[in-house]
């Protein structure tokens, strides 16, 4: 019986995620300072998403794990992105003309 | 694999590098028990995301039909803090990191001083969230009208107000529903630490006592996928909730 399958991960490989995440964490500050118009929110979501594939691969040991568990984790992200999605095709298109819209 | 894999003696491992595990009876083998445990958490941390992730839909469909007020609203809080949070969790998360993989080389020592680290950071962080709810409170930014103070929104700088007034006349509102999404949604965050916090205690407990070795260590791992996960909720709040207005600042 093997006791391991897959060898123990190497302190310096945590620590490296670590210190990309921390640059993450610094880079959205920046990026939030700087006007980027329409942009900003798409940049700061990438930067996020970024980290928490970071996370979720090494901290959460994703790439180590059994498909089931991949399959798992992205089935309920997948989930998210239809709610927020389709979400968005309703409010997105119906606000104009249903809902009151401030200034306008 | 064992000879005798119907024999259950989780009761007396004494951990250890010597003992030899058996799985729970329902398992053929300790790496079947593992997988199983893990399925487990990641249908579970499914569940969590959707439970967040009603919130984070409602924050969306708001901040789509209120932008400016979310602006403003969000511009009121500190950035700092939230900075220095994002960091005191992901640290947190190095060292949730570092207790498992210590358990994976047999060094219970060292287990016991990282999940006493995580525990420290957890506590740092919310210390910090409560500093952070506290200026909230005493500014007037909670919604409602808790403890016979009634939400009241007032821009210091008048002519921000004024052009926030002119997009948008009942922003003062709007940006209550800012606040209502920011203090149900850090609070949902909170909840999950605190709780995470209490699984760390017991963990703490049980490593001491040593049951946990390279061999067995499936809590500590099922706990480090839970406590990543809140990680990755703050990943997203952050930047969502706090850095919405920073750029006229």
């Amino acid at each position: 019986m093997t006791e391991h399958q897959h060898p123990v991960t190497p302190v310096s490989t945590y620590v490296y995620v670590f210190l990309a995440l921390l640059v993450g964490t610094g880079l959205t500050v920046v990026a939030a300072k700087v006007d980027l118009g329409w942009a900003s929110t798409p940049v700061a979501m990438l930067i996020a998403i970024t980290k928490a594939l970071l996370v979720l691969y090494f901290f959460m040991e994703l790439r180590h794990s059994a498909r089931m568990n991949v399959l798992t984790a992205a089935a309920g992200f997948f989930w998210l992105v239809l709610m927020l999605s389709t979400f968005m095709m309703d409010y997105g298109t119906r606000v104009a003309t249903v809902l009151p819209v401030a200034g306008k | 694999m064992s000879s005798t894999p119907l024999v259950d003696r989780h009761e007396h491992g004494h951990g250890g590098a010597h003992g030899h595990r058996h799985p729970a009876h329902q398992f053929d083998s300790m790496e079947q028990q593992k997988e199983s445990s893990t399925l487990g958490m990641w249908l579970f941390l499914v569940t969590e995301i959707m439970f967040f992730g009603g919130l984070f839909t409602a924050y969306m469909v708001y901040r789509h039909m209120y932008p400016v007020a979310f602006a403003v609203a969000s511009s009121t809080l500190n950035v700092t803090w939230g900075a220095i949070n994002t960091g005191v969790l992901i640290c947190s998360s190095l060292t949730m990191a570092l207790a498992i993989r210590s358990a994976q080389i047999n060094w219970r020592k060292g287990s016991m001083l990282f999940l006493v680290l995580t525990m420290l950071l957890g506590g740092a962080f919310l210390g910090i969230k409560a500093i952070e709810y506290h200026d909230k409170f005493v500014e007037n930014h909670v919604p409602g009208n808790v403890l016979n103070q009634p939400f009241d929104f007032v821009l210091e700088n008048a002519h921000e107000a004024a052009a926030a007034a002119r997009v948008d006349p009942l922003y003062q509102r709007h940006a209550e529903i800012f606040f209502s999404l920011y203090f149900i949604m850090t609070g949902l965050h909170a909840t999950h630490m605190i709780i995470g916090l209490g699984v760390l205690a017991v963990l703490l407990f049980y490593t001491k006592r040593g049951k946990f070795d390279s061999e067995y260590y499936n809590p500590l791992e099922m706990t480090g996928l839970y406590w990543h996960f809140v990680d990755i909720v703050w990943i997203f709040l952050f930047p969502l909730l706090y850095l919405l207005g920073a750029h006229t600042h």
